[in-house]
């Protein structure tokens, strides 16, 4: 298992190292640039020319990435052009929103989609199978920018359930200790912010759970089904094992292997999917501000945040692989 | 089927999930019910990028800091008049280079020092001698317009010679402002956000704090990125700049030598997105924000929301760049396509009520703008005649850049604008090739003069009429792509000129110069609008879109 980790901690050396290649390349070729968007629209050629020098950017794209490999190789991913703030504070400032976010959707998702998949499965052919099935298909075809429009205006201006933007009601004091509000929140019993903070989830998270919703729901009924036919469930009910037994044990176990993977997969995707929902509802997370980033030409915020995602997205994976040996004999045995 | 006890776990699930929506949508019942001491929220475009306002060009920093640091001079309440700000009045010498500044008795910062001519005279020195990397374009842009640099230019980064000599403080309440030579730019220059006093404890922090980092890597010092450093004199104090929730929020000052803010706390917080800032008024998460979509006034209005409009200060234009395409180098075309385009209903038909045709470069609020230029009627007709006598009987096709993704406040709907002006041109015979550009990539694309035509504008920093004409037609460009060596000499003949009365004739003379050299054709002033909640009373609205909150209170 050691070796394992450590091939796959390995594998992140060449993913990042062309990963940065190709977008140091990307961003070469996207047109415009910093000096546009943080300059006013009323200075000089010059003026722009001279902070264009300034931020290093006239230099040949190899030495600029020779440079950023060499930060890179110190622990400094670089200063937001917006802010000026270091590349890594600006990340992990706004990391904790995203992963709280990234949780609350994947918990709706599994939460409904797997009793959801199981269910429909077990009901084939029926009004619940129909409509998982039809629901999960509407899941997978609404756009998620769509779909938080459409939350807003019912949940928050219309019914005035939720609100319609930010990650905590504005004035309301909290103790920070780690960055998760509701973490803090529970740790310090300051429940009021641990609720604000939930009901700000909710309809983001909500909006950002439909993809990984539909998806684990049609993958667990697709998984169920077929494991349903294999021989050794159908030995263990004639070996007269308990249904419970037979459905936790035999079905719902050996149906949950591709569900893993895709909660795995669909949880790296999150973070696109972030990027949209983020800006609708005014989360103050990664999303919003790699939006607000790819307008204003912020090169390194762009290249740092998509490495640490990347980075990260390799680490989820690699859980993703050792949790199949909790689940599957046959992978710890190999 | 299940069994009672396969069950169980399902229905558990079923009951949290349904208990915490309850929960949380109760939690947020509560919200927001409060009584008149509850903060103000304002829903801004993007969250701060620096409190010290010094160190930015951004908009919603000036925001934010106008209303806890002040200028010597500021513009009248809901107008662009030049008032006094921390000076009560002022004073220029004849060669306009020597400024006079009575200053304002029993003003005091937040951190309790006392206002006086020595701290107004600190401050400017501190900012003329910055050196290294507070040097660079994007930390001190406004600095180095308007005093042209530094006392000790750093050639990795500043781009000129500082035009300030010197400040005295002549005595307690007197400051004397030099400059090496006159330009247009003042006195407004002295009204920019940009140079707001603080006190000189602030000034004390500050010392030895340097922007840190190498090129292209450049940390801000402490004190612009924590509040508690930086004290003012405006009717708010810095609280806190929460930057994980991109939220600042500022308390009333109780010492303010003016009328003391109406609310006791306001909250700026960012929203990026114009249809979140709208849904999130309408969800009552903040009661007001700016750059209202003319499209959204009447809704708001007619829901009972406050959506007042401020007066016009700025300019909607479509240019013709005369080097990059032949047909717009000849005069009886450009005149052609003037004729051509229907203001008109772009007026009426895009922007909000208040929106007028434009007839030179600068809206009519400002001194300078003359009744005596060439103007242009919508007629096709004509325009059809004019490009036929001048050989393009069969038309002509054009590149049209516009900007995408997008909202000015001349410019409130780009591609809208850009729609009607394109079948006006279609109608005469022009065939019009679209070529939008995402907004930070077109100002790029217009500043190297790879578009023969497209649209631009300007919403003015302060009342001269050099803040508009002479931003665009000082000397040859690739915006343009003009020569016009007399039209350049009279503007800096008439921008260097001390004299007002002779500078507002001379401002005259150049819109009419410009309108018969026709680099463009201006288009529109269109008023922004702002949103506000029934139960807030607004401030005054300012057509620099400089409002102080301080006037702005609950009903």
């Amino acid at each position: 298992m050691l070796r394992f980790i450590v091939r796959r901690l390995l594998q992140l050396i060449p993913t990042l190292g062309g990963l940065s290649i190709l977008l140091f390349v990307w961003l070469q070729r996207l047109p415009g640039g910093p000096e546009y968007a943080l300059l006013p629209d009323d200075a000089t050629p010059e003026q722009r020319a001279m902070l264009r020098r300034s931020l290093g950017l006239d230099e040949p794209l190899m030495v600029q990435y020779l440079a950023f490999l060499r930060r890179i190789a110190q622990g400094d991913l670089g200063t937001s052009l917006q802010t000026s703030r270091p590349v890594l504070d600006e990340f992990f400032l706004r990391f904790p929103a995203t992963f709280e976010l990234g949780v609350t959707a994947i918990l709706i998702a599994v939460i409904i989609g797997l009793p959801l998949g199981y269910l429909a499965a077990r009901r084939r052919g029926t009004i619940l199978d129909f409509a998982a099935v039809g629901g999960s298909l509407l899941g997978i075809c609404t756009p998620v920018f769509f779909l938080a429009f459409i939350l807003k205006v019912v949940f928050a201006e219309g019914m005035g359930w939720f609100p319609s933007a930010f990650r905590l009601s504005p004035g309301l004091t909290r103790t920070d200790i780690t960055g998760f509000v509701v973490l803090d929140g529970v740790m310090t019993r300051e429940w009021d912010v641990v609720w604000d903070a939930l009901a700000h989830l909710a309809l983001p998270g909500l909006a950002l759970a439909s993809i990984p919703l539909a998806v684990i729901t049609r993958m667990t009924r697709a998984s169920v089904l077929e494991v349903m036919e294999e021989d050794y469930v159908r030995t263990a009910n004639a070996k007269g094992l308990h249904r419970t037994t037979v459905r936790t044990r035999h079905v719902l176990r050996n149906a949950l292997l591709p569900v893993v993977t895709a909660v795995g997969l669909l949880t790296g995707s999150l973070f696109a999917g972030a990027v949209l929902t983020e800006s609708v509802f005014a989360f103050p997370g990664i999303g919003s501000f790699v939006y607000i980033a790819t307008q204003e030409r912020d090169y390194p915020v762009l290249t740092g945040f998509i490495l640490l995602i990347a980075t990260m997205y390799v680490f989820i994976n690699l859980l993703v692989d050792i949790s199949y040996s909790l689940l599957d004999p046959r992978v710890r045995a190999q | 089927m299940f069994t009672k006890s396969s069950r169980k776990p399902l229905g558990l699930v079923a009951v949290a999930a349904s208990l915490t929506l309850v929960a949380t949508a109760c939690a947020e019942s509560d919200r927001g019910s409060g009584d008149g001491e509850q903060p103000f929220v304002f829903g801004a475009a993007g969250d701060i990028t620096s409190l010290d306002p010094f160190l930015t060009n951004d908009g919603e920093t000036y925001r934010y800091s106008r209303q806890v640091f002040e200028t010597l001079l500021d513009h009248e309440s809901g107008g662009s008049e030049i008032v006094g700000g921390l000076a009560e009045t002022w004073d220029q010498s004849e060669d306009g280079t020597v400024w006079t500044f009575n200053l304002r008795d029993n003003v005091t910062f937040h951190d309790g020092d006392e206002f006086n001519a020595e701290v107004v005279c600190a401050n400017f020195d501190r900012w003329n001698n910055l050196t290294g990397a507070y040097q660079s374009s994007n930390l001190s842009y406004y600095w180095q317009s308007i005093f042209g640099g530094f006392a000790e230019p750093d050639e990795d980064y500043s781009t000129g010679e500082s035009r300030y000599v010197s400040c005295d403080a002549e005595d307690e309440l007197t400051a004397v402002i030099e400059i090496s030579e006159y330009s247009s730019i003042f006195p407004g220059g002295f009204s920019l956000a940009a140079f707001g006093i603080m006190s000189p404890t602030t000034l004390e922090t500050m010392e030895g704090q340097e922007v840190t980092g190498e090129e292209g890597n450049l940390s801000l010092p402490d004190f612009a990125q924590s509040a508690g450093s930086l004290a003012g004199t405006g009717p708010f104090t810095v609280e806190e700049w929460n930057q994980d929730q991109a939220e600042v929020t500022l308390n009333r000052y109780d010492d303010y030598w003016g009328d003391p803010a109406g609310f006791e706390t306001m909250i700026l917080r960012s929203i990026p997105d114009e249809t979140a800032r709208r849904q999130a008024l309408e969800a009552g998460d903040i009661q007001g924000y700016d750059l209202v979509a003319p499209a959204d006034v009447a809704p708001l209005e007619d829901a009972g929301f406050q959506v007042p409009t401020r007066d016009v200060f700025n300019v909607l234009y479509m240019a013709y760049q005369q080097e990059s395409h032949e047909a717009l180098a000849e005069m009886e075309v450009r005149e052609a396509l003037s004729h051509a385009v229907d203001r008109q209903r772009i007026v009426d038909t895009i922007l909000p009520e208040g929106g007028e045709v434009a007839t030179q470069f600068h809206p009519d609020t400002l001194d300078g703008w003359s009744e005596d230029v060439r103007t242009f009627d919508y007629d096709p007709d004509k325009a059809r005649e004019m490009l036929a006598d001048a050989g393009y009987e069969d038309g002509f096709d054009v590149e049209f850049c516009y900007p995408t993704e997008v909202t000015r406040p001349y410019m409130p709907a780009p591609k809208d604008i850009f729609d009607v002006i394109t079948e006006d041109l279609q109608e005469v015979g022009v065939t019009v090739e679209a070529t939008p550009y995402e907004w930070s990539v077109y100002s790029g694309q217009v500043d190297s003069g790879n578009c023969p035509m497209y649209l631009l504008g300007w919403t003015g920093d302060y009342n001269d009429a050099y803040n508009f004409i002479g931003t665009w037609f000082s000397t040859h460009n690739d915006a343009w792509g003009m020569d016009e060596e007399e039209l350049f000499d009279k503007m800096t003949e008439v921008s260097t000129n001390p004299d007002e009365e002779e500078r507002v004739a001379g401002y005259q003379e150049l819109n009419e110069m410009v309108m018969d050299a026709l680099p463009g054709l201006p288009i529109s002033s269109s008023p922004p609008s702002i949103a506000f909640s029934p139960d807030v009373e607004p401030p005054n609205v300012s057509p620099l879109t400089q409002e102080n909150f301080g006037e702005a209170s609950w009903k």
